[in-house]
């Protein structure tokens, strides 16, 4: 029987930030543009151009640090990066080297047995490059096409440092990286467009180890399921390779999503050396500790943190909270419902059941509801008093969601005669009247079976097209069948 | 009328006593004339120049510079305009945009004839590295002109144009201007926007004037200086009025005259104007002042350190991917590059971009960048030092004069050693100027270098134009 092995961890997130320019230029930062529709002099590395920094990038990679728990460093500066590729088009690439703008942060994951932190290294500014378009028709053979959309946009490094022990702690920290970064706003991460991209550093050792074993570098991981699973491969390659007697080499690798398994990109001799050197076309940034005061003050609150608020002080399920500050939306829009002076159990209620479905089935953002909170809370109010039923309410829920906010929910429901019936004395007859269509189902309710009365009250609902009062309804046939 | 002056000529316009198109006309035919002996042109913008004359003339505003011809060094970036550094790899590049500082000119009414030579990418000390064929000094076309601004220093020299555009990493200006016996400034770094220009050392580079007066280079430099939003290292600083002061003279300034700037190399011609135009100042009411700037020697061995460097990195671009040069036939993409950098760069270029590469390698960048960096903090401490005792600091611009075309072409050490007097300045970021300050024996011209702490210009152009004025060497036009 072979020891156990332990695995170690570290990731590199690269993450765009919702930007509205690039970050040396001032060209649009949006994905799916038309190939090189978004390209200027500077971001196309023309002879005689020169960078010039987004502050608002600059605010949002503090916002990250801030958000990570890091260090804002008070002196910060760019650094260049030299290599040749074609999607590359100054050959460097601006990154930071020495002075990133934040460092020593952390990232507190959940694990069925605990909770654990994640030690963050640095948190640093820098810019995209572009893709390659390599096309497979025919004739086109050995050609590629370079789109420079997204040369400059904006990006944080995230580095980890070496802390996790096993796939599922990565996927695990990917996730809270991702949920948080959303959730204060500086990246959509969606892994698919490419705005969040993970390369992983793996080793193994015998557990009690102090020292690290070779690492190797898997690049370009580009779903949360392929990180997971090209780990535990990778953790197993190099677990037997030693149980062979064999070494590990220190290379960099692919994974093959197809082929499930990691491909050699190079080996440690070819790889870079990136000669950075300090930036020269731009001077260093200061940022004080007014500034940063000011990120950390406007700065969202964390999702865990309102979670717990949502059932400490709102009372929520802890289902229901966990649901709501899932999507940071849905939460806004849970907050705005009680602003409109919904009880927390009742915006929930809307939330979870209306919206949601609403969502699920048009295809559509919880931010489609923002702008209809108060029609939405007034038509809360009135179920809750029973002016309409909850039948009703659901109908005046998918109007609301097609009609302008300034369309009245009063006026409609007058229009349509929406509002619920409990007046007795209206209701007498129609139980009269449903009462002697069905001698049968009487039958059944005097013969001993008390559950019959409720095909009645579905009758009831049926006449009155679900505007009457339920319970009015039963009491009234109760009433009117035991005399 | 190619003997007026810049003011001259833009008073006249304003004045209505000639028109801009007839003041470029008259320019263009010199160009015609005498540019073929002397090569100072890589590309000349005849219609374009009428045009701009014509605009200049229908305009009603005439601005600080209007209808005066300017030559344009090949390395800024000029609207449609082949810019090519005199590289073969951006032959046939012609930019969509123009640099700030020629944006700026031309609002103040110049008229750009045509684009410059010069050492390809501006490395080089005698416009020899031109991938185009070498410029010739006016007054002796059988040698060099200097460099790399050679071109327009040669322009403005053999009155093809009153004014031209230089740049200076490590004397480019300068050094030119001395050997051909014109005015050129190194503004202090930051006094002009780099937007434009093609760079070769982004903490080096600085765009200046080339003129045959002191005033004319005041003026050509008030109307393109000042802070510009597209260049993070422009100063956000006010520019003065350079012509203020112009005439106040030099009474009790200090000139410090630092014993390193007469080493052993120094050519006895050279030597004697100098001294002769020290005494022109002290006669004047300046005060001389013997001192020393211990670490000029290091300045040569720390800027082909840190030039290269940042010249590897600012080269990369030129990958024959967007633009330029792309080789023929290659295989694959390794040799793309490969194939295609080799062809298009000369071979002072491709031994700075190696040099460079190499220091900044993982290994060596302590021991050469880092280091080099140092050196250039102890440079920058000597005039610090040197500037609680003296206001401007006097010397040779270059310790000899024009040299025979090919003399030093094949001794790169020889060549940059030409640059020892002038490299200081820019490692430190100073202003600096080089005034006609005489001939040799051999009627070569001979440049006295002042130089000062930053944002002294105003102080540089008023010392400079208080030797002119007794001098009056700029007066002296080469026979061709
Ligand atoms: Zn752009």
């Amino acid at each position: 029987m072979s020891l156990p092995w332990e695995t170690v961890i570290g990731l590199e997130v690269h993450v765009q930030l919702k930007t509205r320019t690039k970050l040396f230029c001032g060209c649009a930062n949006k994905y799916g543009a038309d190939p090189n529709t978004l390209v200027c002099p500077i971001c196309l590395g023309l002879p005689g151009v020169l960078p010039v920094l987004n502050r608002q990038a600059f605010a949002l990679a503090v916002r990250a640090g801030v958000a990570l728990g890091c260090e804002v460093a008070n002196v910060t500066k760019f650094d260049r990066k030299n290599y040749y590729y074609p999607d590359l088009p100054k050959g460097y690439q601006i990154s930071q080297y020495d002075r990133p703008v934040n460092r020593k942060g952390r990232l507190e994951i959940s694990m069925p047995a605990a909770n654990k932190n994640i030690g963050i290294t640095r948190v640093h500014l820098e810019e995209d490059a572009g893709k390659l378009i390599h096309p497979d028709t025919e004739g086109s053979s050995g050609v590629s096409f370079v789109d420079l959309n997204r040369a400059g946009v904006p990006l944080v490094e995230i580095v980890s440092e070496p802390d996790m022990r096993s796939p599922d702690e990565a996927h695990a920290y990917l996730a809270a990286l991702k949920e948080i970064l959303q959730y204060v706003d500086i990246s959509d991460c969606d892994m698919e467009k490419g705005s969040l991209r993970c390369d992983a550093n793996v080793s193994i050792r015998r557990p009690g180890d102090d020292k690290l074993g070779v690492k190797t570098e898997i690049k370009n991981l580009n779903s949360f399921k392929s990180v997971a699973k090209a780990l535990a491969y990778e953790a197993a390659r190099h677990a037997s390779i030693i149980e062979g007697g064999g070494k590990v080499q220190q290379v960099t690798l692919t994974w093959d999503a197809i082929a499930e398994k990691t491909v050699v990109l190079r080996s440690k001799e070819e790889a870079h050396d990136y000669r950075y050197f300090p930036e020269p076309d731009l001077v260093h940034i200061q940022a004080d500790a007014a500034f940063v005061e000011r990120i950390r003050q406007a700065l969202p609150e964390k999702p865990a943190a309102r979670r717990d608020r949502y059932v400490k002080e709102l009372g929520l399920p802890a289902y229901d909270a966990g649901v709501l500050t899932g999507d940071k939306e849905l939460a806004a829009l849970f907050d705005k419902l009680r602003g409109e002076g919904l009880a927390p159990k009742v915006a929930s209620n809307w939330v979870m059941k209306h919206v949601l479905a609403a969502m699920n089935e048009k295809k559509i953002a919880a931010t489609t509801f923002t702008d209809k909170t108060r029609r939405i809370a007034e038509l809360a109010k009135k179920v809750e008093a029973k002016q309409i039923t909850g039948q009703t309410g659901a109908e005046i829920f998918a109007w609301i969601l097609g009609t302008p906010e300034t369309a009245s929910v009063d006026e409609h429901i007058l229009k349509q005669g929406l509002a619920q019936v409990s007046d007795a004395g209206a209701l007498e007859a129609i139980v009269r009247d449903v009462i002697a269509k069905n001698p049968k189902v009487v039958a059944d309710y005097k013969s001993g079976k008390p559950s019959a009365v409720q095909a009645l009250v579905g009758q009831v609902m049926r006449e009155t097209k679900g505007k009457a009062n339920a319970s009015v309804a039963k009491d009234l046939l109760v009433k009117a069948l035991e005399c | 009328m190619i003997d007026l002056t810049a003011s001259e000529i833009r008073d006249g316009v304003r004045a209505g006593k000639w028109k801009a198109r007839e003041v470029v006309d008259a320019h263009l035919e010199r160009i015609a004339a005498v540019d073929p002996k002397l090569h100072a042109y890589l590309h000349v913008d005849a219609d374009g120049a009428r045009a701009a004359a014509d605009r200049v003339d229908a305009s009603g505003v005439k601005g600080l510079l209007a209808g005066v011809p300017v030559a344009v060094k090949d390395n800024m970036c000029q609207r449609g305009i082949p810019t090519t550094c005199a590289s073969k790899i951006l032959e046939g590049f012609r930019p969509p945009y123009d640099a700030t500082a020629l944006l700026r000119a031309l609002a103040a009414g110049a008229v750009p004839v045509g684009h410059t030579n010069l050492d390809e990418f501006a490395m080089g000390s005698s416009t020899e590295n031109s991938a185009y064929g070498p410029s010739r000094n006016p007054w002796d076309p059988t040698r060099a002109p200097g460099g790399s601004s050679g071109g327009s220093a040669v322009s403005v020299a053999a009155r093809m144009t009153p004014l031209a555009f230089g740049s200076d990493t490590g004397g480019s200006i300068r050094q030119p201007a001395a050997l051909c016996g014109v005015v050129g400034m190194k503004p202090t770094y930051g006094r002009v926007s780099r937007y434009g220009l093609v760079a070769f050392a982004s903490s080096l580079d600085q765009i200046g004037p080339i003129a045959r007066t002191v005033r004319d280079a005041a003026m050509f430099l008030q109307a393109f200086a000042g802070h510009d939003a597209l260049d993070s290292t422009s100063a956000p600083a006010e520019v003065p009025d350079y012509e203020k002061d112009l005439e106040a003279g030099v009474k009790g300034l200090r000139v410090g005259v630092p014993k390193e700037f007469f080493g052993a190399g120094t050519d006895p011609g050279v030597r004697a104007a100098i001294d002769a135009a020290l005494k022109v100042l002290q006669k004047q009411g300046a005060t001389l002042v013997e001192m020393s700037l211990p670490h000029t020697d290091y300045g040569i061995a720390a800027y082909y350190v840190i030039a290269p460097c940042e010249a590897s990195s600012n080269l990369a671009r030129y990958d024959g991917v967007r633009f330029g040069h792309r080789a023929k036939s290659f295989d694959g993409l390794i040799d793309m590059y490969r194939k295609s950098r080799t062809e298009g760069f000369g071979e002072e270029v491709r031994r700075r971009i190696l040099l460079g590469t190499f220091a900044l390698s993982s290994g060596y960048y302590e021991a050469y960048y880092k280091k080099a960096l140092q050196v250039r903090r102890l440079i920058k401490n000597d005039f610090d030092e040197a500037w609680k005792k003296v206001d401007v600091i006097a010397g040779p611009t270059s310790p000899i004069p024009a040299f025979k075309i090919g003399e030093k072409a094949n001794d790169p050490i020889a060549m940059y050693l030409c640059d020892v007097l002038t490299v200081t300045a820019p490692l430190a970021g100073i202003p600096g100027i080089s005034v006609p300050a005489g001939f040799t024996e051999g009627n070569l011209p001979v440049g006295l270098q002042l130089l000062g702490k930053e944002w002294s210009e105003a102080t540089l152009l008023r010392t400079a134009r208080s030797y002119e004025r007794e001098t009056e060497f700029w007066k002296r036009s080469p026979a061709l």
